[in-house]
């Protein structure tokens, strides 16, 4: 429940700008910056192969699960 | 005029980072252009638009870094070259640590299982799927990318709504959870008044304006743009309204929107109809009558919104922090040089507050971002008659970094609206809190400064500062160099635009 959320620690991760995360850590925020970069180089045709795998892996680890 | 470039492949900078340093190495002097990158499309078309670009940039990818200079002579393009690697190489250093950062987000979540937000400022492109990733492991969002499909934002926030996680933006560049300012938002203390905004300069005004009125906030969400459009139907409006209507600490909440579509509205006046708190409503250009008639409270402005939900939250009346008589009485010494008045706007909330404020008094107003009864810009670079002018709209904004991030276009603005022998009075903003400039009004006055020198003119000016004396600015010390340099200073855009009326009027 997205009530049960308020008054707890916000912990971060940061994907992109990195000031966010410095703004964030100066505050005391516990947050993870990534040194983000466009998936598969760039390429979208590749990105788009590896999104379908990441999503039959996922369909196959709860499948498994749910066994 | 001589070009000189350097790629640096397989190196990554996010864009902000890479268009401050461009735009602070153009200032230099002799240099004509610079071009800071990623390889991306855009990137590509500015170059050949330039006519920059180079055989050697074919076959480059997003992930290749560019750094294209044309300057007077090869010596300074060289030289230019040098500050923006200089520059970069400072930035790797203060945000290094010892560890290597994480390149993906599940590396990051790897290195901080109980992470419960994800800030997403990727390009637009591929924000949505990292948003998915970041849903799918019941993590919040925060989107601030913006070009992500009304679709896409559809379809997470449909995931998000199923699992009761946020969904913030996409676009969407404030919020305040948990006591957390997300990007750009202000120090605002902790309170019983929730937030829910599809606008983030109007979550920034009004949250700090309940700083300063001595109240607080328990969340300020920001639902980005669209979320109140028939296509997402209010999707997280809805959800975040019904959990701050369940929370304990919550007692008085403000709604801030466009007004919403037709469709949406009559849920979501069904909706905040079952809600047993005080729901303060401020539909930008809606009618206030017809959301009184629903049984709600009415603000006429962002200023009048915080007032109000600090009078329901303490019970007691609070007034604006500028008296009218104030007011008047610093237009009464007011003389315009010019007949014409120029907005010169960083917050898109604002200036549309401000055309609205106006344009009944004044008449006709041009805008790039025109409200009802005001008037397209033919040329948004060229102004004429009473402008107000939204410099963050993506006119401006395309391949550069924002203007409360970077003021380069709007001291640009500054200089040619003073030079303008139509101008009297021009008026702007200064937003402070996190994510935003260090030294906005110091950067404004030196254009100011600049602007009255070159042109030997020297038209009213008047400013007002978004944010609180706990933002990382020094309020004080931003009001300070504005007074100095015989800027009139307003706490609020009401106050500011109210003044900015009693001059032109005055004037007439």
């Amino acid at each position: 429940m997205l009530k049960d959320f308020f008054g707890k620690k916000v912990k971060v991760i940061n994907l992109g700008i990195a000031s966010f995360a410095e703004d964030l850590r100066k505050q005391g925020v516990e947050t993870v910056h990534t040194d983000w970069r466009p998936p598969a180089g760039g390429n979208k045709k590749i990105q788009a192969l590896l999104d379908k795998v990441a999503s039959w892996q996922s369909k196959v680890k709860s499948a498994k699960g749910a066994r | 005029m001589v070009i000189s470039h350097l790629i640096k492949k397989q190196t990554y900078f996010d864009s902000v980072t890479l268009m401050l340093i461009g735009s602070q190495v153009k200032k230099l002097p002799g240099i004509d252009s610079t071009v800071v990158g990623m390889c991306t499309d855009y990137n590509i078309e500015s170059l050949k638009r330039l006519d920059m670009y180079q055989s050697s940039f074919d076959g480059l990818t997003p992930n290749d870094l560019i750094i294209c200079i044309k300057a007077a002579d090869k010596q300074t393009a060289d030289a230019g070259i040098a500050e923006v690697e200089k520059r970069l190489a400072s930035r790797k250093q203060t945000s290094g640590s010892a560890e290597l950062p994480p390149s993906s987000q599940e590396e990051a979540a790897s290195r901080l299982p109980e992470a419960n937000m994800v800030v997403i400022s990727v390009p637009g492109e591929y924000a949505a799927r990292e948003a998915e990733q970041a849903l799918n492991n019941g993590r919040h969002v925060m989107l601030f990318s913006d070009n992500v499909s009304i679709e896409e934002e559809l379809r997470l926030k449909t995931l998000g709504a199923s699992k009761e996680l946020l969904v913030m933006g996409p676009d969407c560049g404030t919020a305040i959870i948990n006591g957390t300012p997300l990007a750009f938002a202000n120090a605002v203390r902790s309170g019983d008044i929730g937030v829910v905004a599809a606008s983030g300069t109007g979550l920034q005004e009004v949250t700090s304006t309940i700083h300063r009125l001595g109240c607080g906030i328990t969340q300020a969400i920001g639902v980005g743009g669209r979320d109140l459009s028939e296509k997402i139907g209010g999707k997280m409006t809805l959800l975040a309204t019904r959990a701050l209507a369940e929370d304990p600490a919550t007692k008085v909440i403000v709604m801030l929107s466009k007004p919403p579509a037709e469709s949406v509205l009559k849920t979501l006046y069904a909706e905040l109809k079952n809600i047993d708190k005080k729901i303060v409503i401020y539909f930008i250009g809606a009618d206030p009558k017809a959301i009184e008639a629903q049984g709600f409270i009415a603000a006429s402005n962002l200023e009048d919104a915080a007032i109000k939900a600090c009078d329901l939250s303490t019970g007691k009346k609070h007034n604006s922090e500028t008296r009218e008589e104030q007011i008047i009485e610093a237009a009464s010494g007011s003389k315009m040089t010019g007949k014409h008045l120029r907005g010169l706007y960083s917050g898109g909330t604002l200036c549309d507050e401000a055309q609205r404020l106006l344009q009944p008094v004044i008449g006709e107003i041009s805008s790039n971002t025109p409200v009802k009864g005001c008037k397209e810009m033919p040329d948004v670079y060229k102004s004429s008659g009473h402008c107000i002018i939204d410099l963050g709209d993506d006119n401006f904004t395309r391949g550069k970094a924002h203007p409360m991030i970077d003021p380069a276009y709007r001291s640009e603005r500054m200089l040619q609206e003073i030079a303008d022998p139509e101008t009297g009075l021009i008026i702007f903003d200064v937003v402070l809190g996190y994510g935003s400039h260090l030294d906005m009004a110091g950067e404004m006055v030196a254009a100011v400064e600049e602007g009255r020198k070159k042109s030997g003119r020297n038209p009213l000016l008047a400013a007002c500062i978004c944010g609180t004396r706990e933002d990382p600015q020094n309020y004080a010390q931003q009001q300070k160099i504005l007074e100095d340099a015989g800027i009139k200073v307003f706490p609020t855009n009401v106050a500011m635009v109210s003044f900015a009326r009693h001059c032109l009027e005055r004037n007439k």
